[in-house]
């Protein structure tokens, strides 16, 4: 009985996530133990299993295990949500930086289209610029999923309106202007309060309607009586995790099909990708287009979800999360950009703040070491606020010593990574 | 006036990009957080000859001088120190590899100052002692004053800058920087040491930026680690719309945008009748960066740049 046996393989990954379960279930307030269940789903992608094992552990664990514990300790369940909203936000920059090679610094801006869409018509807001004629606002929650759609269509619109100028620009300029454009919106966004009070400036928007409970009549038939507390949660985990596995299905599709092979080529050498016939510019509007869709679509559920927002949930520092969660994960890997989603969030939500609470529990357990006493550390020293030094060490290393990523894409792990570029002699 | 002071400073942190580009091609990046640490370099020290009691009895303008020149200094060895962690590792990548590392850098600088700063003074937004002798008003006319530490910011751009010109164009150092942005492989076969002329380079880029931070500090009075940003991206506007690479560009650009930007700041809203005021100035730099780009991209003063692939 060799570790490649699929029965062992199986018995194996099978009682690790059942083990992490338990774990979570015993220990809710641990941690350490919610991080063993996560590690315990990187059990399904290493491990030689054959993809309808690998599809079933990922459906247990996901689909029905993490609700449980999610329901169990809600906060597991914001974590989940957010890991899943940042997937997707991730999966769509990987096809704009990874696969096309097209750096998109504002890459946010396209989220914060998405979340004001739906935020401004799901709320009373736009009974202020909108006359009534049109209809009383807020919209009632069934517009939600036809906002759904239409997030994905402005965002996409917008991803265009903004490529068709910069097309022409080298990488680095397309960077510094994709830069531009994203503070552009966040400026509009925070100003845009007159001379029409479209997005409520500075002060954001609130309340935002949450999309209607149509199960509930459901539930209730079978007996099922739920508060709107354990629902909703519930109900965004499932939202956000069926759009993640569209999006990841699209994203397959897309990289296995024409369209895929032709950003590739982009990527690699513009001029010879044009003179073996791509078109260069359509190629490229697909690329915006089809990253910010993703966005503009969590967009719209990010705003539903937090019934809140404000432009500053959609800063520079955002943009350069998802970038670091794509360069983390591997550039054009679509595994790697699930992965570095995940470690990225889950390190600021879970690994920061915990340690902060334990500096925290340190402080006020007046130990005292080599004479210095722990009360006396200083309360600014709070790594969860340092986000952006973790972003930019997780760029700094990843660039020098790792460029493919933790999971490089197939086709970069078939060639040398370094040299591939005729750049500057050294 | 303050399109002036606005238009030498954005140009002395234009130098640090363009300069960097002319030598690497790079985007540096991390620059606008080089010229924050220039001005929180500048206030320390004011506040802690304050802290002493020396400010007082000094004078102000050699005050002036040393923070300026302590600017100069931490700045740049900083920059060469960026250089040769997160840069020189990756020369000859793909071009965007470095630009990520430069970002990243960026990110970095930011907080460790933001740490550092909160663990020393428990704050990082930190002000600048203001000076009575700099607040003064010189008064032409009617309508038309301005205060004495505008002249001086101006008056010391001026002669950083002619500083700069000098020495780029009159001496060896300023040759050999000139081979290397050239060609660096037929530089380095002219004897001419290509590592250390683009270490050279970061560190004057970088004294030029923090120069422009502590002259940004005396001027605005405040600083705090995310100052660097805004004015690092117009900054680089103003190095492309001069021409990126080209130092005359540079100057040229920085004082085009300030102007532009000090006369959208005021007419803005007179002319669009209230609709859009001062708070869209950013986006009027943006703006003119991406036209810039679109139909000129070699500048106002630049040379044609080779396209490579």
């Amino acid at each position: 009985m060799g570790w490649r046996n699929p029965v062992v393989v199986n018995l194996l990954v099978f009682g690790l996530i059942a083990g992490s379960t338990v774990l979570v279930w015993a220990v809710p307030r641990s941690i350490l133990a919610f991080m063993t269940f996560q590690a315990s789903l990187l059990a399904v992608y290493y491990p030689p299993l054959s993809t309808r094992a690998r599809m079933t552990y990922a459906a247990l664990a996901l689909g029905l295990l993490m609700p449980v514990l999610g329901t169990h300790n809600g906060y597991y369940m914001e974590v989940a949500i957010q890991v899943g909203i940042f997937v997707a936000l991730a999966l769509g920059l990987n096809i704009v930086v990874g696969l096309a090679g097209l750096l998109d610094l504002g890459y946010v801006a396209f989220y914060a289209v998405g979340a004001y869409l739906w935020a401004v018509f799901g709320s009373p807001q736009a009974g202020k610029f909108v006359s009534a004629a049109f209809g009383a606002f807020p919209l009632s929650p069934g517009w939600f999923f036809l906002f759904l759609a239409l997030g994905v269509l402005v965002a996409a619109v917008t991803g265009v309106l903004l490529g068709l100028p910069v097309l022409r620009l080298r990488g680095d300029y397309l960077a510094i202007v994709t830069l531009g454009f994203g503070e552009v919106i966040r400026v509009l966004a925070n100003n845009l309060d007159k001379p029409w009070n479209i997005t409520n400036g500075p002060k954001g928007i609130t309340p935002i309607q949450r999309p209607p409970l149509f199960f509930e009549p459901l539930l209730r038939a079978v007996g099922i009586e739920a508060s709107a507390f354990i629902l909703y949660p519930l109900y965004f985990y499932f939202l956000v995790l069926g759009v993640v596995v569209v999006v990841i299905l699209v994203n397959q599709r897309l990289e296995h099909s024409h369209v895929g092979r032709a950003w590739e080529a982009i990527r690699e050498d513009e001029i010879a990708a044009q003179a073996m016939g791509v078109p260069l510019v359509r190629m490229k509007l697909l690329a915006f287009a089809a990253g910010a869709s993703f966005a503009g679509i969590m967009g719209v559920i990010f705003s539903a979800k937090q019934l809140f927002i404000n432009p500053e949930s959609f800063t520079f520092l955002e943009s350069i999360g998802v970038l670091a969660m794509v360069i983390l994960g591997g550039m054009g890997s679509i595994p790697g950009a699930i992965m570095g989603a995940s470690v990225v969030t889950i390190l600021n939500l879970q690994v920061l703040k915990g340690i902060s609470l334990w500096l925290n529990d340190l402080r006020n357990a007046g130990i005292t070491i080599l004479g210095y006493d722990l009360a006396n550390l200083p309360s600014q020293f709070e790594p969860a606020k340092y986000e952006r030094m973790v972003f930019g060490i997780i760029l700094i290393l990843m660039m020098i010593y790792r460029p493919e990523g933790i999971i490089p894409a197939r086709r970069r792990r078939l060639e040398a990574f370094h040299g591939t570029d005729e750049g500057s002699p050294s | 006036m303050d399109g002036l002071v606005l238009g030498f400073m954005y140009a002395l942190i234009a130098l640090g990009y363009t300069m960097v580009y002319g030598v690497l091609e790079l985007i540096n990046f991390a620059h606008s957080e080089i010229f924050m640490v220039g001005g929180f370099v500048g206030v320390e020290i004011l506040l802690s000859l304050k802290a002493v009691g020396f400010l007082d009895p000094l004078n102000p303008f050699v005050v002036l001088l040393l923070i300026v020149l302590a600017g100069m200094a931490v700045s740049g060895l900083l920059a060469v120190l960026v250089e040769r962690v997160a840069y020189r590792p990756l020369r000859g990548a793909p071009r965007l590899i470095p630009l990520i590392s430069a970002i990243g850098v960026s990110f970095f600088l930011q907080d460790a100052v933001r740490l550092g700063e909160s663990l020393w003074r428990n704050a990082f937004y930190l002000t600048y002692p203001s000076f009575a002798a700099f607040n003064r008003r010189i008064e032409l006319g009617e309508t038309v004053d301005f205060s004495v530490k505008s002249v001086l910011v101006i008056a010391a751009s001026l002669l950083v800058l002619f500083a700069l010109q000098f020495l780029v164009n009159r001496t060896k150092l300023g040759k050999a920087i000139r081979a290397v942005a050239e060609d660096q492989a037929t530089a380095s076969l002219m004897g001419i040491n290509v590592n250390r002329i683009i270490s050279l380079t970061f560190l004057i880029g970088g004294a030029m930026g923090g120069a422009a931070g502590v002259l940004f500090g005396v001027q605005y009075n405040t600083i705090n680690p995310f100052t660097g940003f805004i004015p690092g991206i117009k900054a680089f506007t103003a190095a492309v719309l001069g021409g990126i690479g080209n130092i005359p560009g540079a100057m040229v650009g920085g004082l085009v945008l300030g102007l532009l930007e000090a006369f959208a700041a005021s007419y803005l809203s007179l002319f669009t009748g209230g609709a859009f005021g001062a708070e869209y100035k950013d986006i009027f730099a943006f703006s003119i960066l991406i036209l810039i780009l679109i139909f000129r991209p070699r500048g106002l003063l630049g040379e044609v740049v080779r396209e490579r692939a």
